[in-house]
């Protein structure tokens, strides 16, 4: 199940396999180094539809290298091992379904996953995935956006668990940083009703932004194209890739301590 | 079992296909628009507007044509042509976007997005966009925008603005996935004009039921049942709406033709129903061509038919057996579009040449039949030029 004591926090993104399975480790050695106390791994999907233009990038660009479920699961339990935390796992339904849910929690699991995410499971299509998650150890994790009403905001909060995921903008991966009131009342409703953490994702970039959210209320932020784009520009060579990595976490993960809880 | 016409249940499902597989931030908007749909579908004074647009500004009810040269060239039932190209922007797809633009009007919206395959959706969208002064952005993907020029033209004079595609294959799969990009980003003051029967519900719902007007239409003209319906599917919204209204006519067999491509290895053809296996694709569980759970890459010659899923509710047929779906390949398409043009003076859609070419196979077989009806979605003038080339390819 997903770590419930380690905030406030910073739950990094990385595309499976990207830019290589070297390069995608050398990542996860970074970020562990900074003190992250998990890590979202994407299990790429041939049409991210939640995701802009980053992380469709590294998406095909993965796939386009071979990457496939049977490596994300080897490389997930690498990763894991190698770096002594766990991974929750983010992918689209058409995956999950596709190996059969039983079965995909089951490898999850025994690869070191804590918790699964799929951007394009409604609340209302979740319940089965739920149950598959639920039965081996796997917190499946639920969205919260700026566009839900109020009395969904108090439903899908409560039913919460391993932690609630607020998409802190109208739009896709990689967007614009969000912050301002509409953001504010977001957090002060499922910090309300949810009895998880609460965790802001979805065009957080830079260290301001990461204590706007923590004074907001909130328990963690989730990074991933801006750390996607840091990655690219390192190059190929693993060392520069974890250097890359630890060199921009390194400000966000102070900006949680910076920041009382 | 439930009525067949009594699909989608409350949650959206046709059997264990559709449902609402979407971003939350999707779901109030889906939500409104469902609660709007069902209202106006109740609404005598929105159906009648509806019906007036749909006469007035459309052309409706469009022909029932007999194709007796047709009939005397395949030899077998008598061929009854709806002419769906006779619509105003010619084909099918203006039925439903009169519907949605009507509803987007109700729902408060600023603002449209459609994507299109082979441009037919996009320039219907277009145009009811100039009609009620909407501003109108078209995703297409690339490929398709370097195949449909025309229609790409067409969209510009309307006053829409084109957005090409760049990712994946470029063509109608990917069009949908940044028009569902937009949507995410804009969905307070924009309605997503969807072009098929595909997507979250309600949109194959309200789809299927705006372009059902089809095969009402046809039921009314023939005064009496034919044996057997035919039409092409991509998405599946002609096939749809001609089918819906005899789904619950038992004598009255359906075929679903889909594009064969070049071959039926995987990436060259479009065969989801006949091929394909149940997965998750823009919104929707349906048939999908994919490979270890990635969607395939697909090819037909027409672009219209060019795309990896489609309509859940023909899942839904095809595992009840209500529906049969073929195929037929390029080539042979090609070959029904220059015999319908020559024996009819009917230049159709490269879309619709696939049910013709399917019937043109198979009337010879059903000598107890006596009345097919092939739905002739639209017309072929955007597909002339393609056709032109791929035929000097072939004699060159
Ligand atoms: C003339 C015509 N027929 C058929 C189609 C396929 O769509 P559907 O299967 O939704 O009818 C298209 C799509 O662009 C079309 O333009």
């Amino acid at each position: 199940m997903i770590p419930q004591d380690t905030y406030p926090s910073i739950v990094p993104f990385l595309t499976c396999g990207w830019p290589s399975p070297e390069g995608f480790l050398a990542s996860v050695r970074g970020l562990a180094k900074v003190g992250c106390p998990y890590f979202e791994v994407g299990f790429p999907f041939s049409d991210p539809i939640a995701d802009g233009p980053t992380i469709q990038l590294t998406s095909s660009e993965a796939l386009e290298a071979g990457m496939n479920l049977k490596m994300c699961f080897e490389l997930t339990a690498q990763a894991t091992r190698e770096s002594g935390i766990p991974a929750v796992a983010m992918t689209y339904a058409n995956l999950v379904y596709h190996l059969g849910l039983n079965e995909f929690c089951q490898r999850l699991k025994e690869a070191g996953g804590e918790g699964l995410i799929v951007p394009d499971l409604s609340f209302e299509e979740s319940e089965p995935v739920k149950e598959a998650c639920n039965r081996h150890d796997l917190h499946l994790v639920s969205f919260l956006a700026p566009t839900t009403a109020a009395e969904r905001r108090r439903e899908v909060a409560a039913a919460a668990q391993g932690f609630l995921y607020l998409v802190a903008v109208r739009g896709v991966t990689g967007g614009a940083g969000a912050s301002g009131p509409e953001l504010q009342q977001l957090i002060t409703d499922a910090k309300a009703a949810a009895a998880c953490p609460v965790l802001v994702g979805f065009g957080v970039r830079g260290p301001e932004q990461v204590m706007d959210i923590l004074k907001a209320g909130a328990d963690g932020a989730i990074v991933g194209s801006a750390l996607l784009e840091k990655v690219r520009a390192a190059g190929t060579d693993g060392a520069s890739i974890e250097k890359a990595v630890e060199e921009f976490l390194g400000p966000l993960v102070q900006a949680c301590g910076a920041t009382p809880a | 079992m439930q009525a067949l016409k009594q699909w989608p249940d409350a949650r959206g499902r046709f059997g264990e296909f559709g449902g609402r597989f979407v971003p939350e931030t999707l779901h109030a908007a889906l939500t409104q628009l469902e609660e709007q749909y069902r209202a106006v579908a109740q609404d005598e004074e929105f159906q009648a507007e509806l019906r007036s647009e749909l006469k007035d500004f459309s052309g409706r009810p469009t022909p029932l044509t007999r194709a007796t040269r047709l009939e005397k060239a395949w030899g077998g039932p008598r061929i009854w042509l709806k002419r769906e190209d006779l619509n105003h922007t010619g084909s099918h797809k203006l039925n439903n976007c009169l519907g949605q633009v009507l509803l987007a009007r109700r729902l408060g919206k600023k603002r449209i997005i459609a994507e299109t395959g082979a441009g037919q959706h996009g320039v219907a969208t277009a145009t009811v966009c100039a009609r009620y002064g909407l501003p109108c952005v078209v995703y297409m993907g690339a490929e398709d925008v370097r195949r449909q020029a025309l229609n790409v033209y067409r969209m510009r004079l309307l006053g829409a603005e084109v957005r090409p595609v760049e990712s994946g294959a470029k063509t109608l799969k990917d069009a949908t996935n940044e028009a569902m990009r937009d949507w995410v980003a804009t969905v307070d003051s924009t309605h997503y004009i969807i072009g098929s029967v595909v997507g979250p519900h309600p949109f194959p719902m309200m789809v299927r039921d705006f372009q059902s007007v089809i095969g009402e239409e046809v039921k009314e003209q023939l005064g009496r049942l034919p044996d057997r319906v035919i039409a092409c599917v991509g998405g599946g919204s002609n096939a749809a709406g001609i089918f819906y209204p005899f789904v619950e006519d038992e004598s009255v067999k359906l075929v679903g033709v889909e594009a064969g491509g070049l071959s039926s290895e995987i990436g060259e053809h479009c065969r989801s129903l006949s091929a394909g296996s149940p997965g998750i694709l823009h919104g929707a569980r349906t048939y999908l061509l994919q490979t270890e759970g990635q969607v395939s890459a697909t090819h037909s010659l027409s672009a219209g038919l060019d795309y990896p899923g489609v309509g859940p509710e023909h899942s839904f047929w095809k595992d009840s057996g209500r529906v049969i779906y073929e195929s037929v390949g390029d080539k042979d398409a090609i070959k029904a579009f220059q015999e319908v043009a020559r024996c009819e003076g009917i230049i159709a859609a490269l879309e619709s040449s696939h049910a013709y070419a399917w019937a043109s196979q198979n009337a010879g077989k059903f000598p107890d039949e006596k009345d097919w009806v092939i739905c002739s979605s639209g017309r072929g003038d955007k597909d002339v030029a393609e056709v032109e080339r791929l035929t000097e390819e072939v004699n060159s």
